[in-house]
C-alpha cells in the first residue's frame, strides 16, 4: 500500500512538472538578479551590451557585398522600421518553409540582398546586428505569430523542451517549469524566459546570442549540443518565445 | 574594432562634483590561458587609462591582468571649468583609443 501511494505521488509530480507556468507568475531572469546588476541593464552608459549595439548602429549604415547596399538603404531608420521586429522571431520563412531566427534572418538578407558572405554564428558582426535590431524592441511584448504553419515547429520545439536528454537524464521542463525558484548551488534556477537576448553575461565576458544559451545548457546536462542554426533550436526558440509571450523585451539584457 | 561609451554630465554648476562614466571595449586577455591544443594566448590588455580636463590630468588608473573585459571606469571630480574632458586608453599590441566630452560650466 505504501508503495501505491509513493507511486501515485511521483504520477501527482510527474503531472505537475508538465504544468505550464501561468503567465501572472512569469519571472525573467531580471527580477532574479541583485540590485547592482540591475541597475548595470538599466544605465545605457553602463550596460556592456550597448557597446555591440553602438557597432550595430555603425554596421546597419555600412554597404557590404557586391550589391553594395546597406541595410538602411532598405529599411530605412531602425528606430522606426525594425521596432517590434525581433519580438516576433523565430517568425516563418516562406522560401525555406520553416521558422527562421533573427541572425538567420539578417544573414539571409546579407546573401540574397547585400549578395555578401554570411557572417558566422556568434561573429561580433552578427552580434552587433542582432542586439541593435534587438534594442529597437525594447519595452515592447514578446508576440510570435503561431498560425497553422507555424503550430507544427511550435509543437517540435515543446518536445525538445519536454524530452529528457544527455547523461543527466534531464528535460528543460524539469528546472525551468517545475523548479524555478529553488536553489541550483549557489544560484537560483530562472524560468528559462528569452526576453534580453542577445544579452552579455558576466559569465561569459562578452554578448551571446540565445543559441549560445541553450548549447551551455545542453552541455551542463551532458548532452550533445546541437550545431547553431539547427532546426531544433530554431523549434526551441520558438517555442521558449512562445512560453515567454506577453513578456517585456529589455535587451541588450545583462546576466551574471 | 575599438569603440567607448563615455557619459559626462552635459552641464554642470560651479565647484558641483559630478559622476563620469566609462565604458571600452577590449577583451583583455590575460596571457595565462590555453588554448584546447595547449598553446598559450598571448596577453592583450590595456595596460593605462588616463582622463585629462582641459589638458591637466585628473584620472589615471594602471590596469592588469585581473580586470574583466569592456573594463568600466567611473571616477568622480569637481566640475571647475567649461572645456574638454579627453580619455586615453593605451595596451599591449598598440591599443589607443582617444575620445573626449565637452562639458559647460555655469
Amino acid at each position: 500500500m505504501r508503495r501505491f501511494w509513493a507511486l501515485l505521488g511521483l504520477l501527482v509530480m510527474a503531472a505537475s512538472a508538465a504544468a505550464e507556468i501561468p503567465s501572472s507568475e512569469r519571472r525573467s531572469g531580471y527580477d532574479l538578479m541583485g540590485r547592482e546588476l540591475r541597475a548595470m541593464q538599466d544605465d545605457d552608459t553602463a550596460n556592456p551590451g550597448m557597446l555591440w549595439v553602438l557597432e550595430g548602429a555603425t554596421l546597419w549604415k555600412r554597404a557590404a557585398g557586391a550589391a553594395g547596399r546597406a541595410c538602411v538603404d532598405c529599411h530605412g531608420e531602425a528606430s522606426t522600421s525594425m521596432k517590434g521586429v525581433a519580438a516576433h522571431y523565430p517568425a516563418f520563412d516562406a522560401g525555406k518553409q520553416r521558422p527562421v531566427n533573427l541572425e538567420q534572418r539578417i544573414n539571409a538578407c546579407r546573401v540574397d540582398r547585400q549578395q555578401a558572405p554570411p557572417l558566422a554564428y556568434e561573429s561580433r558582426e552578427l552580434l552587433a546586428l542582432s542586439a541593435y535590431v534587438a534594442r529597437q524592441s525594447r519595452g515592447l511584448p514578446i508576440a510570435v505569430t503561431i498560425d497553422d504553419r507555424m503550430q507544427p515547429f511550435l509543437e517540435a520545439g515543446r518536445v525538445v523542451y519536454e524530452r529528457r536528454q544527455g547523461q543527466l537524464n534531464l528535460a528543460c521542463s524539469q528546472c525551468h517549469d517545475a523548479n524555478w525558484g529553488r536553489q541550483l548551488a549557489g544560484n537560483v534556477v530562472p524560468q528559462g524566459h528569452p526576453t534580453g537576448y542577445p544579452l552579455y553575461r558576466l559569465e561569459w565576458q562578452s554578448l551571446g546570442s540565445l543559441q549560445r544559451r541553450l548549447r551551455g545548457c545542453l552541455v551542463g546536462i551532458r548532452a550533445e549540443p546541437y550545431e547553431y542554426g539547427a532546426p531544433e533550436l530554431v523549434d526551441l526558440e520558438l517555442y521558449l518565445m512562445w512560453r515567454a509571450r506577453g513578456m517585456t523585451m529589455d535587451a541588450p539584457a545583462v546576466r551574471p | 574594432m575599438a569603440s567607448a561609451l563615455i557619459n559626462v554630465p552635459a552641464r554642470a554648476k560651479r565647484g558641483e562634483i559630478i559622476e563620469v562614466k566609462t565604458l571600452i571595449s577590449h577583451v583583455m586577455e590575460t596571457g595565462f590561458r590555453h588554448t584546447q591544443l595547449g598553446a598559450a594566448i598571448p596577453r592583450n590588455i590595456i595596460r593605462r587609462f588616463v582622463c585629462t580636463y582641459n589638458g591637466t590630468e585628473i584620472f589615471s588608473a594602471d590596469l592588469y591582468p585581473a580586470i574583466s573585459a569592456n573594463p568600466f571606469i567611473v571616477f568622480s571630480t569637481v566640475a571647475t571649468e567649461s572645456g574638454t574632458l579627453s580619455f586615453q586608453w593605451t595596451g599591449d599590441n598598440g591599443f589607443s583609443v582617444t575620445e573626449s566630452a565637452k562639458i559647460t560650466v555655469e
